[in-house]
């Protein structure tokens, strides 16, 4: 790695952008770059410091106050429908744009910024979909949200999801190889109602997402890092599975492995 | 979607997390014992969206906020966002709302921004963005790579006025990154390009504002 890429990375690193592989590598130029090493720690400091700033607004009363009255039902019919409730016109003349000549100086090298692009993730469907389990995941840890249905029985927990989910996924019992199941709990991924299955390993949750199809098609398992917690994607039986923990990568896999082993077994079951 | 075969029945009014004043509104029509099958999808619609939407609503002002560097215009912005959003909401696959919504009211905001600017030739003057008064020290191109200085402390709203001072679209991607919280992904579905543009952007945000931040006095009277 060059300080031209790092001048670029090490922002994607402080932002946790950068999957476990390519943070290392970057992390390793700056420790090897002084130059490098002072941009890393000034921007840090500033992501920081913005990090503990107010500078997000509330939105004021009467903002809400307008918004509510512009919604259905409580103007059902009416402002909503009507169109009369575009906004009061903008009041002000304006005298000047924001538009300047930036953009143009103002990019990166363009070429640059392609080539690194590639070891974010990209815009593909497959990433979308990792960080919305992701997100589901850390959803599911707040107080409450973690299980629908609550069993160390899988033949409790299985028929539960009859009728909520149009799958039927496989709940295996992992306790005897150190994976507690406790539960089951519909959530939702791109829309759709997957099955979350949730397994426990000492004090770390994971939860097992299964659907008919969650991104791309994945023989072996896929695997990824998002926002710190391991994410792995697997296809098998005519079904996706996403399992995500905050499980070290190791043990995540092993998991995987335990669960593809006995997903046939079940299915013929 | 409610099922056409059930009865028309009471919202559940503010039973639902997230719908915070929705609840009042839902309360008084659900005292309707007329309302037919159509109003009860249109009002389970509703409270789909506000469950939905409203709790973005701070974000939404924040970001106008910093595009239009007007406050009453950023509420005629956000205001007009939901309306769009509403309109578009059936439409709305996921993943997320904020992004969503956030790049319905970047189109507003850009909208108004460009009528701003055809005034510009009839009226000339300084604009309305008057929450950046012309005395502010206005962004300056950052001196090759400051090395070594580290960052000076600054206030919560010396912070702003700077962030406020950056020209757009380095403006948008910062606040979107830092403020908002979005991640590169969803800055770029927000702002309708690719993720490598965002990051080239967030650098290139980053160093301006870090220039001027090292260089502008507190802000404090």
């Amino acid at each position: 790695m060059n300080c031209a890429e790092a001048e670029i990375l090490i922002h994607a690193l402080i932002d946790g952008e950068l999957d476990a592989g390519h943070a290392r590598e970057v992390e390793a130029h700056v420790a090897s770059c002084a130059g490098c090493a002072g941009q890393f720690e000034a921007f840090h400091l500033m992501h920081a410091a913005m990090a503990g700033a107010a500078l997000k607004d509330t939105a004021p009363a009467s903002l809400h106050a307008r918004i509510d009255a512009m919604l259905p039902p409580a103007a059902a019919g009416t402002a909503a429908a009507a169109g009369a409730g575009a906004p009061r016109s903008w009041r002000r003349p304006s005298r000047r744009s924001f538009f300047g000549g930036f953009a143009a100086g103002a990019v990166l090298s363009g070429a640059l910024a392609a080539s690194v692009a590639l070891v974010v993730f990209n815009g593909d469907r497959e990433g979308t979909i990792a960080n919305e389990v992701v997100s589901a995941h850390i959803r599911s840890l707040q107080a409450g949200h973690l299980i629908d249905v609550e069993s160390s029985d899988q033949h409790t927990v299985k028929p539960w999801f009859d009728g909520k989910v149009d799958v039927a996924p496989p709940v295996i019992d992992l306790t005897a190889q150190g994976f507690t199941l406790i539960g089951g709990r519909l959530d939702y991924i791109d829309g759709e109602p997957v099955a979350a299955v949730v397994y426990r390993r000492r004090k770390h949750v994971i939860n097992l997402f299964v659907a008919r199809r969650l991104g791309t098609e994945h023989a072996a398992a896929a695997a990824r890092t998002v926002q710190g917690y391991n994410v792995r994607h697997w296809s098998a039986q005519g079904l996706d599975f996403w399992a995500v923990s905050d499980l070290d990568a190791q043990e995540l896999d092993e998991f995987v492995q335990k669960i593809s082993a006995a997903v046939p077994a079940v299915s013929r079951s | 979607m409610l099922d056409r075969s059930n009865a028309p029945s009471r919202i559940p009014a503010g039973a639902r997390r997230g719908a915070g004043e929705a609840g009042a509104a839902a309360a008084m029509t659900g005292r309707d014992p007329m309302a037919d099958d159509a109003d009860t999808d249109q009002h389970e619609r509703a409270r789909r969206f506000r469950e939905a939407a409203l709790p973005c609503l701070d974000d939404a002002f924040t970001l106008a906020r910093y595009l239009l560097r007007n406050a009453a215009d950023a509420e005629d912005a956000v205001q007009e966002c939901y309306l769009r959003a509403l309109r578009h909401f059936d439409s709305y696959r996921g993943p997320a709302m904020k992004p969503w919504l956030l790049a319905i009211l970047r189109n507003v905001c850009n909208a108004e921004l460009v009528r701003r600017s055809r005034r510009e030739g009839a009226i000339g003057g300084d604009g309305d963005d008057d929450e950046t008064s012309a005395a502010t020290p206005i962004w300056q191109e950052p001196a090759a790579s400051p090395e070594s200085d580290l960052l000076r402390r600054q206030d919560d709203a010396t912070i702003r006025r700077l962030v406020a001072a950056l020209p757009q679209p380095f403006r948008e991607t910062i606040v979107l990154r830092e403020i908002n919280g979005l991640s590169y992904n969803e800055i770029a579905q927000v702002a309708g390009v690719p993720v490598g543009t965002v990051m080239s952007r967030l650098a290139r945000a980053r160093l301006m504002l870090r220039s001027a931040w090292n260089v502008a006095e507190g802000s404090t009277p």
